[in-house]
């Protein structure tokens, strides 16, 4: 069977998903079926179809399972939205539509992803530019400034950015990679561990201006991931890990939010903090352990306080995990978890059979950011590393996460298409 | 390069494996599922209960005593308890809010209530997509009769308690003071002068004479005694080695038991009590209920048991002399004890057990569970039964419990009065049954610091409780 059928096929989970689940969902809201609900349902699944066939026929040799297993997360996370509040299932299927376009764009004006490197710079800056716009132009939410607001539109400048900056280091890599792999360690000129110290300090004034250790540390960890790919010199990822680790508690210690996170984290049932500022980690846990094994079914979990508000703060966002574990359990979760683990082993995959050292670290990075991010969100929600406000990838609830994750697919589905019609590896060997 | 990819994939794996731990402890019971459950600060348990509708609490005719409020719709819908007689039934029926927790009825039959079945039964009905519902309880509350003991008691602290003899039903169960269930979840409280106390299955008082009517049947029963049987009724007289006098020191001569029942002679009882010997008093008390919680279907921490216990403040030996009397410093016994002794001699000397519910009926209208009338013990021949029956009679008809005479139909009783130390004031009783050759309703009624007797103050509102519950007919005809 050829990729793109085999693609056409990986489609049907997914739209099995958006169909039971909406019924699902339905079903409990026995009082207000609209027969309009499911038309969002349909604009997705005519979203997925279209972006199949346009992948048919601009990058006919590209990975034919990271489209299906994005459409599966993104199945997911529209039928929880929907579950949670209609109004979100309905702008995020508008989101959906519009992360498609973006991908489409970014596959048509990018014939040849090595035209990235000559913009190395000019990215560089707009992504550290992005980054600090936030701090510059909007509002800090829990503390952290993560989005700047125009209108009713909130934007979060993060999600480009980290794909700008994978981009940049990728190329800047590729270059100095030579000498940082031969060289001894007290040889190599500061010119060659530049880069190196101006992320860090990039990480650190991050944490100091946006003061979000998730996103930081997402930023940070996919940057010694590319380090390592690019020289596979643990010593400089050890270096690298300890001025992070050094960096971070110092600022622990010293900006009173940061401080304040780590302090939830580790007591969140403290009784000071259990209906304070612990609260959200709190609930988010008490909502899992609801869950357990099984869940309690699509649309069956407590969300809804006598007021009106959500037992659970932000359930569309940061806690949709939660939302999902208690509906969906713990066996609903691990396959969750389990589909972003093949999305990362595709990325991994397209990397590998890339021919060049660009397109190898750009698709390891985007693919190591990708894998962070689900870290960071989940690991937060579930108590594993402090609780910060990064999205779930192509789930929570957002337009700027869902489309700069759909161009990050597209960057790693340009990345698969050259690396798997090169003549050498043709003959099927591709698997 | 590749191999370096490789592992970072590794690493990727062994981090997401960590995420999958994570979520494993956080929903597996075994884990630290069970700690997050268990936590004072998750309502979430509670928050889902209240989005079903709790069963009804009905009474004997189908007047509804606890019902439910729906405040909100779809997700945000919760349903409260609600109390439309107030405070009628309060102690019986009890209350059930989820910041306050619960009592009575509302508390001993919550399973019924919420619908709760077994894990197993409920997990295919949700597979069947069936709604959790809760069933209604139908009680043997009798409403005008409750409400009359109420009133009869007018502010009075004190009990009414109120039994079908020949099945154990519990028609009256009224305590003042009492509260309003609707008030458990106000801010100011149930207010001042309020009690959630329920002194018919809780209140510790001394039963005084109405304890004679026990006495009478152990000495009857154990053959040692007959109604004709004559002792000397002489005031003062050592009992236990103490002078024991009659009520305001009077002097009988040799008098017959059932005289001695009817002026509820002292010295007589406390004669016969030291005669019988710990062991008789004590198995008879047995049989009759006392010593242990009552079998009534009641939360047990809001019943205490009737008897004679060491008490510390009491001395140490528990005299019978005047255990027999009904007067002891260790002997205490609730409201409803006493009306088991009543309805006891009234079934022919068989305890039944004591009945708050009669049925469970699921939502559809199937009988769910059908309380069938329980002999609890057999506590006295039928003859001996009868012959206490008769004495009491005579209590009524020509004795200290006048009183409670009715119009239609002859009563059976025995009246109270006991002294509490130090005070000039009493702990009045009356116990009885009627009609008296074809009981159909036995009742106690205590009032606490009395100036008066039982039979002028306690005969008078069992009198018109029995009335009420015999019904005007049945009385007149009767």
């Amino acid at each position: 069977m050829s990729a793109r059928n085999r693609e056409l096929f990986g489609l049907i989970p997914a739209s099995l998903l958006v169909t039971g689940g909406f019924t699902a969902v339905l079903l409990t809201r026995v009082s207000n079926v609209h027969n309009v609900t499911l038309t969002y349902g349909a604009i997705f699944l005519g979203c997925c179809l279209f972006a199949h066939l346009f992948i048919r026929w601009r990058l006919p040799n590209a990975d034919p399972y990271l489209f299906p297993l994005t459409a599966v997360l993104a199945s997911i996370g529209l039928v929880e939205l929907y579950r949670i509040e209609e109004s979100f299932a309905i702008k995020q299927a508008g989101w959906f539509a519009l992360g498609i376009v973006f991908f489409c764009l970014t596959i048509v004006f990018l014939r040849d992803y090595r035209v990235l490197e000559r913009y190395r710079y000019t990215i560089a800056a707009g992504s550290i530019g992005l980054l600090l716009l936030p701090r510059l132009a909007g509002q800090a939410t829990n503390g952290a400034y993560l989005a700047i607001h125009i209108g009713s539109f909130s934007f979060q400048p993060a999600e480009f950015a980290k794909i700008g900056v994978i981009i940049f280091l990728a190329s800047y890599l590729r270059d100095v990679r030579e000498v940082l792999v031969q060289g001894r360690l007290p040889r190599i000129s500061l010119k060659h561990m530049g880069p190196l110290l101006v992320i860090w300090g990039a990480s650190m004034v991050m944490l100091i201006f946006i003061r979000d250790l998730g996103s930081s540390l997402m930023f940070f960890g996919g940057f010694l991931a590319l380090l390592y790919v690019a020289t596979g010199r643990l010593s400089l990822v050890a270096a690298g890990a300890g001025m992070f680790y050094l960096g971070a508690w110092f600022l622990t210690n010293h900006i009173s939010h940061v401080h304040s996170r780590v302090e939830i984290w580790q007591h969140p049932f403290q009784p000071d903090l259990v209906e304070g500022k612990g609260y959200q980690i709190a609930q988010g846990l008490f909502a899992q352990a609801d869950g357990g094994l099984l869940g309690s079914g699509f649309s069956q979990s407590l969300l809804y306080l006598p007021g009106g508000h959500s037992i659970l703060p932000a359930p569309h966002t940061d806690l949709i995990y939660a939302v999902i574990v208690n509906e969906l359990g713990l066996f609903g979760a691990v396959a969750l978890l389990l589909t972003y683990l093949l999305f990362v082993r595709r990325g991994f995959k397209a990397a590998l059979v890339s021919g060049d050292g660009f397109g190898k670290l750009l698709a390891a990075g985007l693919t190591a950011v990708f894998a962070l991010q689900v870290f960071v969100i989940v690991g937060g929600v579930t108590k594993v590393i402090p609780l910060t406000g990064v999205t779930l990838p192509f789930i929570s609830y957002g337009g700027s996460s869902i489309i700069a994750n759909f161009v990050l697919l597209a960057l790693l589905l340009i990345v698969s298409d050259a690396g798997r019609q090169r003549p050498e590896l043709r003959g099927g060997v591709v698997p | 390069m590749n191999d370096k990819i490789r592992n970072l994939f590794v690493l990727v794996i062994v981090l997401f494996g960590a995420l999958i731990f994570a979520t494993s402890w956080w929903t597996v019971d075994e884990l630290g599922a069970k700690g997050l459950k268990d936590n004072t600060h998750n309502r979430r348990q509670l928050l889902e209960q209240m989005q079903h509708p709790r069963g009804l609490i009905l009474a004997a005719d189908g007047t509804v005593l606890a019902s439910n409020k729906r405040a909100g719709s779809g997700e945000t819908k919760r349903y409260y308890r609600r109390y439309p007689q107030q405070g009628l039934f309060s102690h019986a029926v009890g209350y059930y809010f989820v910041s306050k927790g619960s009592a009575g009825l509302e508390k001993e039959y919550d399973d019924q209530l919420a619908g709760r079945e077994n894990e197993f039964a409920s997990t295919i009905d949700q597979l069947l997509g069936h709604r959790q519902e809760g069933e209604d309880i139908r009680t043997t509350l009798d409403v005008k009769g409750q409400r009359v003991a109420l009133q009869a008691l007018a502010g009075r602290r004190g009990a009414v308690v109120a039994l079908e003899p020949s099945t154990g039903r519990v028609r009256v169960m009224a305590s003042v003071p009492g509260y309003n269930p609707n008030r458990i979840t106000a801010k100011g409280g149930i207010g001042a002068g309020a009690s959630t106390l329920n002194r018919a299955t809780q209140g510790r008082y001394p039963p005084g004479s109405t304890f004679k009517v026990v006495t009478a049947s152990a000495a009857v029963d154990s053959g040692r005694y007959t109604p004709n049987s004559f002792i000397s009724g002489k005031s003062p007289k050592v009992i236990s080695g103490v002078a024991l006098n009659n009520f305001g020191g009077e002097n009988f001569g040799a008098i017959s038991l059932t005289d001695a029942l009817t002026h509820s002679v002292n010295t007589v009882f406390g004669e016969i009590g030291e005669k019988l010997g710990r062991a008789t008093l004590r198995k008879y008390m047995v049989r009759f209920g006392f010593q242990r919680k009552p079998p009534l279907d009641y939360p047990r921490n809001e019943m205490v048991a009737s008897g004679a216990f060491p008490i510390k403040g009491c001395g140490s030996g528990i005299d019978f002399g005047r255990v027999a009397i009904g007067q002891e410093c260790h002997l205490f016994a609730t409201p409803l004890q006493m009306a088991e002794v009543a309805a006891t001699v009234a079934n022919g000397g068989v305890r039944m057990k004591p009945q708050l519910v009669e049925r469970v009926v699921a939502k559809d209208g199937r009988v769910k569970q059908s309380f069938r009338p329980k002999e609890a013990a057999t506590v006295m021949s039928r003859q001996s039964a009868a012959a206490v029956g008769q004495m009491m009679q005579h209590v009524v008809e020509e004795g200290t419990g006048t009183a409670a005479r009715l119009a239609g139909a002859s009563v059976a009783g025995k009246t109270g009065t006991a002294e509490i130390p130090g005070t000039s004031e009493n702990q009045v009783w009356f116990i009885g049954y009627a009609p008296a050759d074809k009981p159909r309703m036995a009742v106690a009624v205590t009032i606490e610091r009395s100036q008066g007797e039982g039979g002028t103050v306690a005969a008078p509102v069992a009198k018109q409780v029995l009335e009420t519950l015999l019904g005007k007919a049945a009385t007149e005809s009767g």
